[in-house]
């Protein structure tokens, strides 16, 4: 049969197991996922099951005068009505590193929907009436909305009476983290640069929209506790927040990971977990509650909106001399991740280049806007659309090469970071920025390639039949990134894997149980694949995840393959030394090979490096099975100095190179991206399917922040004003070009099989590569992104 | 109210429905049907396509009134659906063939021993299933234009599939999906 013209990808192949590592295995609940049978957050049903509904504030920051709920009491179908005063513990606050959120809100709102009350109905649509007839009386507060809103003299406190651990060293109480790094001296380099270039930049707030709206349900149970069926990023993470506010020990709050329709970081802070388990302990019966997407913009954090100031100078001869930077995160009216965030920007905010003179600092702001937190990229997205397009800049006022330019300041292995910590693996930043530029360019004018007829579905416009090519100019742009893999700033980023071998029917299984939240990256394949490659099994059951085995930690930071994938490996390992334990104490008099040899496990057998057979797997687990749970962990990390920023803070860097080209309708301002090419180093593909899947995605919500996805707050009532996939746009299978992959394996030997973290690296370079393109065909300044239409035609 | 209508091939009872329910609400919540899937409810992400009558269409747009005596298939019934397709037969299912369907057994933890529609293979197989939460509406999309055009352009699957968001997998493996299920499809003729 004819081979389906696909993206070329450029990937090795090859693992001695079949079905392990570096095999595109197929994804274990594929076949559940195409036949609808997949049960998400959303599908769970229960019977005599009641529907939860949230009242959220209508306004950004006010007191609340008073709430009355009798009138939705009274309404029938309705279980229970629940504010503030119902709390059933002291414990009313919650929150990943700072516990600022209320529950419900007290006395105050602080952003546009907040939880104000929750609702429980035999029927969704009466819980959403009678959440209508619950009257909140509000007395409107001044809202902080920016820099200088936040910090002015006079301004209100977002938070009165900090006592988190950064209020010691922020400058203004509602800043919420601040971070400078210092190397060098970034003044006195300035004196021998021959160039100087200075940007402002804006970044505009990025919803996740994850398609599985936030969702579960909570059943309580016969002991007074409760079990909670949700999507999440951190099985343990939200026990731990959860548990506290019901009055409940760990043990008596179970929580199974229900199917996960996406996170992208969205999924990391809770958002109805408290208030289903809340409503089924009150009412004593099972408790649904499921966002719509109205809801959903404003259930989560989004990506901190960022101001961006910078200063590079460069000799002329083409090697940087300094970076200076301010960046400024809109951190919204709770603390989420925002100090974590903050880390990154700033020590991450040079990009993947070497210079040794830098002056940088990092803040996050409280405001009463949308809370921000987590999105794939965290606080390297923002800093990488800065300092790549005052890349091209200098290398415009240099007049050399935008690429080669890149090249002459590329950071390689050994490059010290601004932070003072060695770059110890691969870096080949020059390399990924030569291979992207060297794959062939799409042609020209390729709505003409079906005939004399303009197929506008290729044309800026698109279906809305705008252009036949006039006034279209095509534009390139290069861009490269870096970002840190795992949890850093010495936080202890372990993860737990329970590994057991036993017989099942004849045949020797693993089975491996972890709590890591699959949520579509495809950790249940690699799982899968690690095990067969370490145990030598093609049979391996993948146990759900649930709260009965430790910490998995979050799946976010592109750490779950070295992460929890190294406690998957670590555990099998230590299976492996039980099962050849095992074959000695039963076979071992047989063959001496038992006590001299390197044993392996092999195809179902035990092996000798040799590959002499000694037993069958399934004689040796005959009436046994062996497990082991255990944690592991990557190499430490420590904090940043809250001075100089120095310190060995991150545990592995991603990096990415990206090409886009784009077609302008410059009349219109409207904007094709006609290819998007990507390199990108991943160490070891430990399943290359799932690899590219990930590097293609990525670089889609990079386009997306480029050219449409914003949410629009309105700046003078700090109001959410497009909480819809109507208004919010992101990137439809049209708006999406060809996106041509090419992967290298460089290894990195501190890590699991060599492998690096994926995931994210390809959201940073993707925006400015757009833009960069954009400016090309224009000419364009463009400083903000997303770039709308009257951006580009001034109207 | 009471609905009555088709759904996959079987006659379906739907009681005690509020007048404001969505065809999308009462497949979920009232018939067991959660394969299509509640992204947007408002029209926009395509989650929740299925076929009305042999047309796509949002099910969360469509008041479960209209359904009344209608024909509707899911992603749940696609694999019977395309079965009886690529057999000549007409479509829809009989009733005993219907209960035949539904009773046949198969591994609820990993649905091995499903049948699939050549679209649902070709998705497995392309890694075009990450979260898999766009993946009902697309499988339902994709498959009506198959019908369509059984040899589309990438343009082609490009304008048909519109209507359907993704937020995983940047659209190009399930570009490769659709083109997979057409070469396969041309293959089998």
């Amino acid at each position: 049969m004819s081979t389906p013209n696909g993206t070329p990808t450029k990937i090795t192949q090859g693992s001695q197991t079949k079905g392990g590592i570096g095999e595109s295995t197929l994804r274990p609940d594929g076949t559940l996922k195409v036949t609808g049978e997949f049960a998400y957050s959303s599908d769970m049903w229960h019977e005599d099951m009641l529907w939860g509904q949230i009242l959220r504030s209508t306004v950004a920051h006010a007191e609340i005068v008073s709430i009355d709920t009798s009138e939705a009491l009274a309404l029938p179908g309705v279980y229970a009505v629940m504010t503030y005063d119902d709390l059933p513990t002291e414990v009313k606050h919650y929150g990943l590193e700072i516990q600022d959120t209320p529950v419900l809100a007290h006395g105050k709102v602080r952003h546009h929907g907040e939880p104000v009350a929750i609702v429980a109905a035999d029927h969704p649509e009466t819980a959403r009436r009678a959440a209508a007839k619950i009257k909140v009386e509000y007395r409107e507060l001044p809202v902080i909305t920016d820099e200088a809103s936040a910090t002015a003299p006079d301004a209100v406190l977002v938070h009165e009476n900090r006592d988190d651990h950064h209020i010691g060293h922020v400058p203004h109480p509602n800043i919420v983290h601040r971070q400078p790094i210092v190397r060098g001296d970034a003044r006195q380099a300035a004196g021998r640069a021959d160039f100087v270039v200075k940007g402002e930049y804006t970044f505009g707030m990025q919803d996740q929209a994850f398609l599985g709206p936030e969702s579960g349900l909570a059943v309580p149970d016969e002991d007074g506790g409760v079990h909670l069926y949700i999507a999440t990023q951190w099985l343990h993470s939200d026990l731990r927040q959860i548990a506290p506010v019901l009055g409940l020990p760990e043990r008596k709050v179970r929580m199974t990971l229900s199917g996960v329709g996406g996170a992208f970081g969205g999924r990391e802070d809770l958002s109805m977990q408290i208030h289903a388990c809340l409503l089924a302990l009150r009412t004593g019966q099972p408790v649904k509650i499921v966002y719509n997407r109205f809801e959903s913009f404003f259930g989560h954090v989004h990506r901190h909106p960022a101001k961006l100031y910078y200063e590079h100078g460069a000799t002329r001869e083409g090697k940087l001399t300094h970076v200076k930077c301010r960046i400024v995160l809109d951190g919204g009216a709770y603390a989420s991740a925002s100090p974590a965030v903050v880390g990154n920007a700033s020590s991450l905010s040079i990009g993947p280049y070497v210079v040794d003179d830098v002056d940088i600092e990092a803040i996050a702001l409280y405001t009463n806007n949308p809370p921000c937190g987590a999105m794939r990229g965290f606080g390297a997205v923002q800093a990488c659309f800065a300092y790549e397009a005052q890349m091209d800049k200098l290398a415009d006022a240099l007049g050399m090469d935008r690429v080669e330019f890149r090249q002459l300041n590329a950071m390689e292995q050994g490059t010290i970071m601004p932070t003072g910590q060695p770059v110890d693996s691969p870096a080949p930043v020059a390399e990924l920025l030569r291979r992207v530029k060297a794959m062939p360019l799409p042609p020209e004018q390729q709505w003409l390639a079906a005939g004399e007829e303009a197929d506008v579905r290729q044309l800026p416009g698109g279906l809305s039949n705008t252009t036949h090519g006039e006034g279209v100019v095509r534009g390139i742009g290069y861009a490269v990134g870096i970002k840190n893999v795992g949890f850093s700033e010495g936080f202890d980023d372990y993860s737990t894997a329970r590994v057991r071998m036993e017989v099942v029917g004849g045949e020797p299984v693993a089975t491996v149980h972890t709590a890591m939240a699959e949520v579509g990256q495809g950790g249940v394949t690699v799982h899968a694949q690690i095990a067969r490659t370490e145990l030598g099994v093609t049979q391996v059951t993948i146990h759900p995840a649930d709260t009965q085995v430790g910490s998995a930690g979050s799946t976010s930071a592109s750490r779950q393959t070295y992460v929890t994938g190294g406690a998957v490996k670590n555990s099998c390992e230590l299976v492996r030394e039980k099962v050849l334990e095992l074959g000695r104490r039963k076979f071992g008099s047989y063959h001496p090979a038992w006590a001299t040899a390197e044993l392996l496990l092999e195809g179902g057998k035990i092996v000798t490096d040799g590959g002499e057979v000694l037993a069958d797997l399934a004689d040796v687990l005959e009436g046994e099975s062996v497990e082991v749970e255990a944690e592991w962990r990557h190499r430490p990390t420590e904090a940043f100095d809250l001075r100089t920023g120095q310190g060995f803070g991150h545990v592995q860097y991603s990096f990415a190179a990206h090409r886009a080209v784009v077609e302008v309708d410059t009349e219109l301002g409207l904007v094709k991206v006609i290819e998007l090419a990507c390199a990108q180093d991943v160490g070891k593909a430990l399943n290359p399917l799932s690899v590219i899947g990930q590097i293609q995605g990525g670089t889609v919500q990079g386009l997306g922040v480029a050219v449409m996805e914003e949410i629009i707050v309105d700046p003078v009532t700090a109001k959410v004003r497009n909480p819809s996939f109507t208004d919010y746009l992101i990137p439809t299978i049209l708006d999406t070009p060809t996106i041509p992959v090419d992967v290298l394996e460089l290894a990195d030997d501190h890590a699991p099989y060599g492998l690096r973290g994926i995931g994210e690296a390809p959201t940073l370079s993707s925006t400015p590569a757009v833009l960069a393109a954009i400016r090309n065909a224009t000419g364009l300044e463009l400083n903000r992104t997303p770039v709308r239409p009257e951006h580009l035609t001034g109207t | 109210m009471r609905v009555n209508f088709t759904v996959n091939g079987r006659p379906q009872e739907a009681d005690d429905v509020w007048e404001g329910e969505s065809l999308l609400y009462v497949l979920r919540e009232r018939l067991g049907l959660p394969g299509s899937k509640n992204a947007c409810e408002q029209g926009e992400c395509g989650s929740c396509t299925v076929r009305l009558d042999g047309v796509p269409v949002c099910s969360c747009l469509v008041a479960a009134g209209q359904a009344e005596g209608r024909e509707v298939v899911t992603v749940e019934g696609l694999a019977d659906y395309a079965k009886h397709r690529s057999c000549g037969s007409s479509r829809g299912t009989s009733l005993q063939e219907a209960q035949d369907w539904a009773a046949k057994g198969h591994d609820s933890q990993t649905g091995e021993g499903s049948e699939l529609a050549p679209i649902q293979q070709a998705f497995i197989d392309a890694g075009a299933v990450q979260c898999g939460f766009c993946t009902p509406g697309l499988l339902v999309a994709a498959d009506e234009m198959l019908e369509r055009n059984p040899n589309p352009s990438d343009a082609d699957i490009r304008e048909a599939l519109s209507g359907n968001l993704c937020r995983c997998t940047g659209y190009e493996k399930i570009m490769d999906a659709v083109r997979l299920a057409a070469a396969r499809q041309g293959e089998a003729v």
